[in-house]
């Protein structure tokens, strides 16, 4: 097994968050007149934001809801080696939040001292875990990384309540450079204090540093932004915790990633 | 502005401000005649913004009505999160087609609507352009409601608008 084949195989068994390579969705447009028309969206795994230089993210877990938040079906779901990409038909007015999200149990034993995983729903966890597996370590991995793009006036991002998520102040599809934002975060709904977030902007490629905004939530769980620029941000924050919320289960990570547009003034 | 322009702003508002009867906010907007190889009529954008960045009245929005293109508006970016995404076009008396390069006149009735909605305080007058393949630019005049006394502002572009007055008659 050669190193990059090695790496997808990670990939595929180990908490997003731990990974090093960044996970964002990039969105070809964010500020729309009016509906009838089409986004299109890439979703790569990758350090270099937003270049899909590493490895597809799997949307397999794609979740949209449109203004009124009922379900949107995003078409021409196609998982590329680079990246993966999926089209949605916007009929409608409001904000759309488009995420890939998963809510996972991952499982590490040994059985006849040869070591197992698995990885799957909380649901199907009891039928694939020995019940007499040795040195077993189950761990749930909440994820969520997201985008919004809205069409004609924005609507209210509502708090899923499970997880690690952003809930702002200032609309996501309503961020100006050298203006202040704020977003709150929620761990199951309730304000994620003195958690550590980062943002970076695009373009990774054309600059020496990473010049990463690193902030940290207060007692109500909000963060103030003041973009310095008009462009891409990577958004990223995790907690590691002991607050599973699968029965038989304890450690936790959640992690949260969006990606955000900040237009000039 | 250039002092020609000036005398010539100064002979085109004269009259208008003369045969006012009652209060007016008149405008002179320039569109600059731009020397590039690919050249469209700007999007214009024109309205009176409160305390609170808010749009208090919608004066004008100029773009390409022919054909399905209003797709293009939230080019018109200050315009678009200020209000402009809930105006739903067309609006009689507020848009209109592009327009060409030069002078333009505007004159809005200080006692008909937009502007008789207006509280008393203070506004500032903006106007955004924004060209196909060219840029985007914005200016910003400030003005007191209502009209006690005649007031003249001005500002001037660099890239997409020219020289832009305003003439308050009470």
């Amino acid at each position: 097994m050669n190193y990059a084949k090695l790496a997808v195989a990670l990939l595929a068994v180990t908490p997003a968050a731990s990974f090093a390579a960044r996970a964002w969705l990039l969105p070809s447009q964010t500020i729309v007149a009016r509906s009838g028309g089409w986004v299109t969206f890439d979703a790569a795994n990758s350090d270099d934001l937003f270049s899909f230089n590493q490895g597809a993210m799997p949307v397999d877990s794609l979740s949209v809801s449109g203004g009124d938040g009922t379900a949107v079906t995003p078409q021409n779901v196609a998982r590329g080696k680079t990246r993966s990409s999926f089209d949605l038909e916007l009929r409608a007015p409001g904000t759309y939040r488009v995420a890939v999200a998963g809510d996972v149990v991952m499982a590490r034993w040994e059985e006849d001292g040869m070591p197992k995983r698995w990885r799957g729903t909380p649901a199907e966890m009891a039928a694939n875990i020995p019940a007499n597996a040795a040195r077993l370590e189950v761990e749930q991995v909440q994820r969520r990384v997201e985008t919004f793009v809205t069409v004609g006036s924005p609507t209210d991002i509502k708090s899923i309540g499970a997880g690690l998520e952003l809930v702002p102040t200032r609309h996501p599809n309503d961020l100006y450079a050298g203006e202040a934002a704020r977003f709150r975060f929620l761990l199951d709904g309730k304000p994620a204090k003195d958690l550590a977030v980062e943002i970076i902007a695009g373009g990774t490629r054309y600059r020496d540093a990473p010049a990463a905004m690193e902030l940290k939530t207060d007692a109500d769980g909000m963060i103030s932004v003041t973009w310095p620029a008009p462009g891409l941000y990577w958004l990223e924050a995790e907690v590691k915790d002991e607050k599973a919320t699968v029965p038989g289960v304890k450690k936790r990570t959640a992690a949260y990633d969006a990606t955000l547009e900040v237009l000039p003034q | 502005m250039t002092r020609k322009s000036k005398v010539l702003l100064a002979a085109l508002l004269a009259p208008l401000a003369g045969m006012a009867s009652a209060a007016d906010l008149t405008l002179n907007v320039e569109i600059p005649n731009l020397p590039v190889a690919e050249y469209h009529r700007p999007y214009v954008a024109i309205w009176v913004e409160d305390g609170s960045q808010a749009i208090a009245a919608n004066l004008a929005l100029w773009y390409q009505v022919r054909g399905d293109h209003t797709k293009w508006l939230p080019d018109l970016r200050q315009w678009w999160r200020r209000g402009g995404r809930d105006v739903k076009v067309p609006v009689d008396g507020l848009t209109g087609a592009t327009r060409p390069a030069g002078q333009h006149i505007l004159k809005f009735d200080a006692a008909a609507e937009p502007l008789s909605k207006l509280k008393p305080g203070r506004y500032e007058l903006v106007l955004e352009a924004v060209r196909e393949v060219g840029g985007r630019e914005a200016v910003r005049i400030p003005f007191e409601w209502p009209i006690k006394a005649a007031q003249r502002g001005n500002a001037q572009g660099k890239t997409e608008l020219g020289a832009v007055a305003l003439a308050l008659n009470p």
